[in-house]
């Protein structure tokens, strides 16, 4: 230290200490919430993974999917369970928006309504009779079912049944929540009849209970 | 202006773009006019400061009163302003007439045409008080000249704009809500239109072929597109019919007077007569028919078309078939 203040010359003039000054804010801000911040935006970094679009598809080499088990029920000795294919579109929303929109265009409607079903079985319910898996509803679709369920084999390329399959679980919920689409493509109408909230029924020349 | 005389709103081929280039020029000779005299202007100001400079600013302060020039300064000022109101007023005026002009109500007789905006193609829908004499086509229009048309423009999914710049300004297509527009072309000749409203990954692959024939060709066409799809002629045809109503190519297409009638996809009736595949993106040959066919999203990425698995056998047949509907 004191080589150093000899070396430049200054010796006998008094030592200036830096005097205690406030911070001003920003540099408090600064100081104190900078790591905090900078550990905040990384951590928000890794939410900026997109959600993957198919835009050139690839011409399917082959069925995948074709035989399914759809109970546990088998004769003779026990089999190896098939294993299950995981379905690729069931976490990607927009994958399962144009599985909504090849479920109209390809006239499941015509039969299954929205879900609700007519002369098909019901959709959005927990029954299944073929089973729900996402292989199990590959399979339904492709080989077709007893008593009306056409089969699509040849006529839908896999990617859109994978698309279709991942709608068809998510209506009675059981595609990933997150990944569901939050807008319909259709103009709104007025809430079911039965699905407002429930009020007390009373007669209107009374007042109203409280 | 050479270059793209197909695709150009300075080479108007109907009355409305007619009016419209007639604005179009008298704007530009106006502003040109304007920009040339503020030019000059400048120009003007910069020498005569720079001959007046004496080297000394107090020196030029008292040469020019400050009085003098301040109120000459306000009548330079009050004049133009008020001249730029004058002309801003008399291109206001011919906007209003040019306008009028276009937008007069149409002729109750005109030739009407339902174009749906689709991602990312045009269906077409030549009306006819005949259910029967309704023609449906995709991406290319036929018009005849001379005689008014009105366009009745719907959307199947999101907002499209129908242009041909050759003979009319833009009209959008909104989902729910059709609208109208309507032009009476008046010179032959084939145009492009484009689709102006961003409406996903291909909007700007979305074109249509736009042809004004003499009214003669245009029945002829007519009459031609009326008419269900002709009967194969060989095995090969018929085969290639067999194809397309078994294949995948059944749940989106229809081609009159086959089973096929899915109105997913463009209408295949008489494709062999059309000039380009994929909303004007490819020219329709056989080669490319038949990469469309196998992959179309390798030829426009992201196109609704999924890539379809044939045997070459039954490629070729359905290429023959599909090259017989003229």
């Amino acid at each position: 230290m004191n080589d150093e203040i000899r070396s430049k010359g200054i010796v006998g003039q008094p030592l200036r200490l830096p005097s205690k000054r406030r911070a001003c804010p920003a540099e408090f801000f600064l100081r104190s919430c900078f790591p905090y911040f900078f550990v905040l935006l990384s951590l928000l970094l890794f939410s900026c993974k997109r959600e993957q679009r198919t835009l050139v598809v690839q011409p399917p080499s082959a069925e995948e999917a074709s035989l399914q088990q759809m109970s546990d029920l088998a004769p003779g000795p026990k089999h190896r369970q098939v294993p299950s294919v995981p379905n690729p579109d069931e976490n990607n929303s927009w994958a399962m928006s144009e599985g909504k929109q090849l479920y109209e265009a390809y006239n499941c409607v015509g039969c299954h309504a929205h879900g609700g079903g007519g002369m098909g079985p019901a959709l959005m319910d927990e029954k299944w009779i073929y089973g729900h898996e996402p292989q199990q509803v590959y399979a339904t679709i492709v080989e077709g079912r007893p008593n009306g369920m056409p089969s699509f084999r040849g006529k839908i390329p896999n990617d859109q049944l994978w698309e279709i399959v991942a709608y068809v679980r998510s209506l009675s919920g059981l595609a990933n929540q997150w990944a569901a689409g939050a807008r319909d493509d259709h103009i709104k109408g007025p809430p079911p009849p039965n699905s407002v909230p429930e009020g007390t029924p009373h007669n209107s020349s009374e007042p109203q209970p409280k | 202006m050479t270059a793209a005389d197909f695709q150009s709103a300075l080479n108007p081929a109907a009355n409305e773009s007619a009016h419209i280039a007639h604005l179009w020029w008298i704007f530009f000779w106006v502003m040109l006019v304007i920009f040339a005299l503020v030019a000059i202007c400048l120009f003007i100001a910069i020498l005569r400061n720079i001959s007046r400079t004496s080297g000394d600013p107090q020196l030029d302060i008292i040469a020019d009163p400050a009085q003098r020039t301040e109120s000459r300064a306000t009548t330079v000022v009050s004049t133009l302003v008020a001249i730029t109101v004058l002309i801003l007023f008399a291109l206001l005026i011919s906007d209003f007439f040019t306008g009028n002009a276009i937008y007069a109500t149409p002729d109750p007789n005109a030739l009407a045409i339902k174009i749906t905006g689709h991602q990312w193609w045009w269906e077409v829908q030549y009306q006819d008080p005949q259910p029967s004499d309704i023609v449906t086509t995709a991406n290319e229009i036929h018009v005849p000249v001379g005689k008014p048309v009105k366009l009745e423009l719907q959307s199947n999914d999101v907002i499209h704009s129908f242009w041909v710049p050759n003979i009319h300004g833009k009209k959008d297509l909104v989902p729910g809500h059709p609208t109208t527009t309507w032009f009476t072309a008046r010179r032959t000749g084939e145009f492009r239109g484009q689709c102006a409203e961003y409406c996903g990954e291909e909007h700007a692959h979305m074109r249509l072929v736009f042809v004004a024939e003499a009214p003669d060709a245009f029945s002829d066409w007519l009459n031609a597109q009326k008419k269900s799809a002709p009967e194969p002629m060989s095995d090969s045809e018929r085969r290639g019919r067999e194809v397309f109503l078994t294949a995948q190519c059944v749940m989106c297409h229809s081609i009159q007077g086959t089973k096929a009638h899915a109105t997913l996809g463009p209408d295949l009736t008489h494709i062999g007569s059309r000039k380009m595949l994929g909303a004007g993106e490819l020219p329709n040959t056989r080669g490319y028919l038949a990469g469309w066919i196998l992959n179309a999203s390798a030829l426009k990425p992201g196109v609704r078309m999924p890539p379809n698995q044939l045997s070459s056998d039954d490629l070729n047949s359905l290429l023959d078939y599909l090259g017989g509907l003229k």
